[in-house]
């Protein structure tokens, strides 16, 4: 701007710079969603409940990690850990799903996304892959807080910190697989209305109901009925995998020998969501 | 140059509904008006343009591609502002364009500096950092048509740009089509079902109606051989009509009037002369500029 406020038009300069391919349009996408995911570059309202949550959980972390060095207590590993914060996971996901999908639909800016170089699949990936990050996220910092915690806490010099990172990246796996079921889902239900808050309570509701039914099952005076009582809510069917992958011991579930059966639904489970998601975009892409 | 290319395009939907039918039509290069009316098969050319829909029948080229097999080249080149509100509230309009920006493939730094630019060159610059949610109709018309302008598109398909403007909001939104028309170089295709309103900025037009063609021209050619002059005079019209006629002037009579073509400029002075010299009181004089209008009226009723 020149001293006397005089406006220069400069006229219109057309751009012969980079064009970048759709890998990067979808990398733009990613990162966008992920920053949403916690309301960064949005107004401060955004912010509250996804930082509130994180928050919550990471406090959680501080806490154990806090009473493990001083007392040397174990309140919960790292499996337990996301097991216990499972209920927090749900609201993350309830918040956050719909920020990234529902408010596109609302706002109506997915003819202007579908008319640039992406595609229903590209859009999906981008979302799922920004809410398999931001839930990765908010369960795996305090896991590697935790770590921290006992790391530099060990008495036993380098193998006590071995033998912690040994415990730490099955616990990371462990998030990895709530991460993509919960994102999964939780895009699924959000796609389906425009409306944030009944996307979030879609998505509350679809957790909440199918809790009870495990524990109606685990009544039951079958043996199998209590194995498989896992299936029916998608927060014991990751733990179920959870106990079959590493042939654990659950007090809350036996899964007995279906083992498999767990895993193989969760697998089901995700690609089915993920088909229903691009179904749903194709069909909203042609406007 | 030719930048819309068809050959005997055909869409036609599930339901067995036919939006565009044998649709054949070279568009060149300029500002480009599409009107017909609503469901007229409009919006249909524009989704088909953009690779949105695949043709049932027939060929579409933009820019020699086809939006089908090479749709990213078509969309790179290409600036859609769609007809709905498709603007999110919570955001400011400068990052609202700049991620749309990088979402048409631009690196990040240059996204933020054409967004700036884009806003400025429709009057935002000002506003640019304000939430979208808090911004009028008009300025919220600018935004839509910013991010169609980020990725500097060869060619802008604006479906209904002056929806839900007042006249003086309107007025500016065409002044700005124009504007981008003439000065920046870039092709505008403008959909409205407003004939008058696209006509007077536009360098030629397309009307469909029930997703046939009426007639695509350019402008100057629908009116320019059309210029007639209109001379009406309280009494004496005959002495009048015989005058011209002497002065080498086809006249025709329709009522009390005399229609005169006006084949150059000096006619208009003769005619006047001729009125002056016979001392008839003269009630009117105008020049009646053949309306585009009157071409489609024409053949809507020749079609009935």
């Amino acid at each position: 701007m020149s001293e006397t406020g005089v406006i220069h038009d400069i006229g219109y300069q057309r751009y012969s710079g980079a064009r970048l391919g759709r890998p990067a349009v979808f990398g733009a996408l990613y990162q966008h969603g992920l920053r949403a995911a916690f309301g960064l570059g949005r107004s401060a309202k955004a912010k509250i409940f996804p930082w509130l949550v994180a928050g919550i959980v990471l406090l959680v972390a501080v806490i154990n990690a806090g009473v493990k060095a001083q007392a040397n207590i174990t309140l919960f590993d790292y499996y337990m850990f996301d097991d216990t914060m499972s209920w927090l996971v749900i609201f993350f996901v309830a918040i956050v799903a719909p920020e990234l999908v529902s408010r596109d639909m609302r706002s109506g800016v997915l003819p202007l996304y579908f008319s640039r170089p992406l595609r229903a699949a590209d859009y999906i990936g981008a979302k799922i892959a920004a809410l398999i990050t931001a839930v990765w996220l908010l369960l795996g910092v305090p896991q590697l807080i935790m770590f921290l915690g006992a790391a530099f806490t060990t008495k036993k010099g380098m193998s006590g910190v071995w033998d912690e990172a040994g415990r730490l990246l099955p616990g990371w796996g462990y998030s990895v697989l709530w991460a993509v079921l919960f994102a999964s889902i939780g895009l699924l239900v959000a796609s389906i209305t425009g409306k944030r808050a009944f996307a979030a309570g879609g998505i509350v509701a679809t957790f909440l109901v199918t809790a009870p039914v495990v524990g109606v099952l685990n009544i039951v005076r079958s043996e199998t009925a209590h194995h498989l009582s896992g299936l029916v809510s998608p927060m014991t069917l990751v733990r179920g995998v959870q106990i079959w992958l590493r042939d654990g011991v659950d007090l809350g579930l036996d899964v007995g020998r279906m083992g498999p059966i767990y895993g193989i639904e969760l697998v089901c489970l995700v690609a089915v969501c993920l088909l229903l998601l691009l179904a749903r975009y194709r069909k909203v892409a042609s406007l | 140059m030719t930048i819309i290319a068809t050959q005997a395009l055909t869409k036609t939907y599930g339901g067995g509904v036919t939006a565009l039918s044998d649709l054949t039509v070279d568009v060149e290069a300029g500002v480009i008006g599409l009107v017909g009316a609503n469901g007229a098969g409009k919006s249909t050319f524009i989704k088909i343009m953009l690779g949105l829909i695949a043709p049932s029948a027939g060929e579409v080229r933009v820019f020699g591609l086809d939006p089908v097999s090479e749709t990213d080249q078509v969309r790179a080149r290409v600036g859609y502002m769609p007809e709905n509100d498709c603007l999110p509230p919570d955001v400011s309009a400068a990052e609202f364009v700049t991620h749309l920006g990088r979402l048409s493939g631009l690196p990040k730094t240059a996204a933020r500096e054409r967004a700036s630019e884009a806003l400025r060159h429709v009057g935002l610059y000002e506003e640019r950092y304000r939430q979208i949610g808090g911004y009028s109709t008009g300025m919220k018309q600018r935004v839509k048509l910013a991010q169609a302008l980020v990725h500097d598109p060869d060619l802008l398909l604006l479906d209904e740009p002056t929806n839900g403007l007042d006249p003086a909001g309107r007025e500016a939104m065409l002044t700005l089509v124009q504007r981008i028309g003439n000065e920046f170089g870039i092709s505008v295709v403008v959909c409205s079902h407003l004939l008058g309103e696209v006509e007077r900025i536009c360098d030629s037009l397309i009307a469909i109606e029930g997703g046939r063609l009426l007639r695509a021209d350019r402008i100057s050619a629908m009116t320019a051989a059309s210029d007639i002059l209109a001379v009406e005079v309280s009494e004496g019209t005959d002495e009048l009509a015989e005058a011209l006629a002497r002065l080498d002037l086809t006249v025709t009579r329709e009522g009390q009037l005399l229609l005169v073509p006006l084949e150059s400029e000096a006619a208009y002075d003769r005619i006047l002369h001729a009125v002056a010299e016979l001392d008839l009181p003269l009630h009117r004089l105008d020049q009646r500029r053949h309306r585009v209008a009157e071409l489609f009226t024409a053949k809507e009723t020749a079609d009935v």
